[in-house]
């Protein structure tokens, strides 16, 4: 996808490969292909990749991947900033 | 765990009946009764849980044109599916369960990749909204998932206990969790609804079935979204620019409002509507990362073109006043719709969106603010 890649080094994700299983979950659920198994472990093999949806993490049995989800939506930041709350989205994104 | 679909073999009497669904008052396929006439129901097929309605996979003109209107946001909330189970061909107990979303657009593309097949279809109560923002809303999520398995009585009609469920609902679902509590054991099938026969034939869910894309396609589709979202505000402010321009030293002049307002008016909607639509087009191409700094580039692209349109040396003092004020506002509105925009995108992280508005936010405010005082400067020199 040439051209579409978002912020170096901004995400909020960490792998800790101690504890993880080697049960690839995380790998199916990412939409971006951040995750690749090497040797019965989990590894990062694109964090910038990382768009914090946080699929894998609520999907990782043995919460070895941590993440900050929420929606990248700037509108959705200035709504919550102004109301005091998390980033709540209050549109239709589009894609299924 | 690449997703495969065996049969666990599970006689259908291993689960008890749930007694009480927590906000489901009766136990039936699909409770809203208004669904049998629905265009897209064909029939229906008789179960031991209740008549299933059968769903029609071939999209007829009135749902391309509902979608449309779905688009654009044209009388949206009419257009929800009720939830519940429904039947594609004539599925037995070894057919596979789908689950997706009660949104329009999500359901028609589903059931049109489905023709010629058996299959059971949960359309779980996502409050019309597509998979991946419900999910992330919760809507789309464990509890749901568990409650609408109890409330369609789908275990009475399949022998295997295998879900699949769109991928991009692990957002929202947790597979173990629905797994503990209802014995249904949730795979995450591909992204899009395309890939989905492929998967059901093969069981495997190859590499590039898991990869979101962006296509041009993807984000022209936002496009007439994002139009009707930003219409109101942008139309208020060119108002504003339009009204304002009657204001001069000699007091409030009507024949202004032709001459300097209306043109003001149409600068700033048409850049605006520009923004709008070549942002999301040349999003690629734009140079930098941050969305702020690809929606500069436009922006500055507009004054550029602004700039050697109006030729420099017929103007006046008040004429360049103008252009550099435009040369302010241009960008930053740009800007600012382009940061927008990261909500519609598919790549997106949160992080990076409030690092990128910390920087460009103020900057934006404050050409807005500039460029605004010049224009006014502007119409008393
Ligand atoms: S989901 Fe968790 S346990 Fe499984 S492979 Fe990924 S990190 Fe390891
Ligand atoms: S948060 Fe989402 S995009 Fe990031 S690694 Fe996890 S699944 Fe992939």
């Amino acid at each position: 996808m040439f051209g579409l890649r978002y912020l170096r080094n901004a995400v909020t994700l960490t792998l800790n490969e101690a504890t993880c299983n080697g049960c690839g979950m995380c790998v199916s659920v990412c939409p971006h292909g951040v995750f690749r198994m090497e040797n019965r472990k989990a590894k990062v093999v694109d964090r910038d990749a990382c768009m914090e949806c946080g699929a894998c993490a609520r999907n990782c049995p043995s919460e070895a991947v941590t993440v900050k989800a929420g929606t990248g939506c700037a509108m959705a930041i200035i709504i919550g900033a102004i109301r005091g709350t998390e980033p709540s989205c209050g549109c239709s994104c589009d894609s299924d | 765990m690449d997703a495969t679909s065996p049969k666990s073999g599970k006689c259908c009497c291993s689960i008890a009946a749930p007694t009480t669904a927590d906000g489901i008052a009766s136990l039936q396929p699909v409770a809203d009764q208004a669904v049998w006439s629905a265009p897209w129901v064909q029939g229906k097929v008789a179960t031991p849980a209740g008549d299933v309605p059968r769903v029609s996979t071939s999209l007829t003109w009135a749902d391309r044109l509902g979608g449309w209107k779905v688009r654009w946001a044209i009388g949206r909330m009419r257009y929800l599916i009720p939830p519940g189970l429904y039947a594609v061909g004539d599925p037995t107990d070894e057919s596979p369960v789908l689950v997706t979303a009660n949104y329009k657009l999500t359901f028609d593309s589903l059931r049109s990749q489905l023709a010629d097949r058996d299959v059971w279809l949960i359309v779980l109560d996502t409050k019309g909204i597509n998979v991946w923002c419900a999910a992330a809303k919760g809507t789309f999520g464990t509890d749901e998932v568990v409650r609408r398995i109890q409330a369609t009585r789908v275990a009475e009609l399949v022998s295997h206990r295998v879900l699949v469920l769109p991928q991009l609902s692990a957002v929202g679902v947790c597979a173990r969790e629905v797994l503990n509590r209802t014995d249904f054991r949730p795979v995450f099938g591909p992204v899009y609804a395309t890939d989905l026969c492929e998967f059901l034939d093969g069981g495997i869910k190859t590499p590039e079935m898991r990869l979101v894309h962006f296509s041009l396609r993807d984000r022209l589709a936002v496009v007439p979204v994002e139009m009707v979202h930003a219409a109101g505000k942008l139309l208020t402010v060119a108002v504003c620019f339009f009204l304002l321009a009657g204001l001069g030293s000699d007091g409030y002049s009507p024949e202004r409002l032709m001459s300097v307002g209306l043109p003001s008016a149409v600068v700033f909607l048409a850049t605006s509507l520009g923004a709008l639509v070549l942002g999301p087009v040349m999003l690629p191409y734009l140079p930098g990362r941050p969305f702020a700094l690809k929606g500069l580039w436009l922006g500055l692209l507009f004054s550029a073109v602004l700039a050697c349109g109006t030729g420099l040396d017929a103007i006046g003092i008040g004429g360049r006043l103008d252009l550099a004020a435009w040369c302010l506002i241009i960008p930053a509105v740009a800007s600012f719709l382009l940061m927008n925009f990261t909500g519609c995108t598919t790549f997106t992280s949160v992080s990076g969106v409030r690092r990128e508005m910390r920087k460009a936010l103020p900057a934006q405010l404050l050409a807005t603010f500039v460029g605004v005082a010049t224009w006014l400067v502007g119409r008393f020199v």
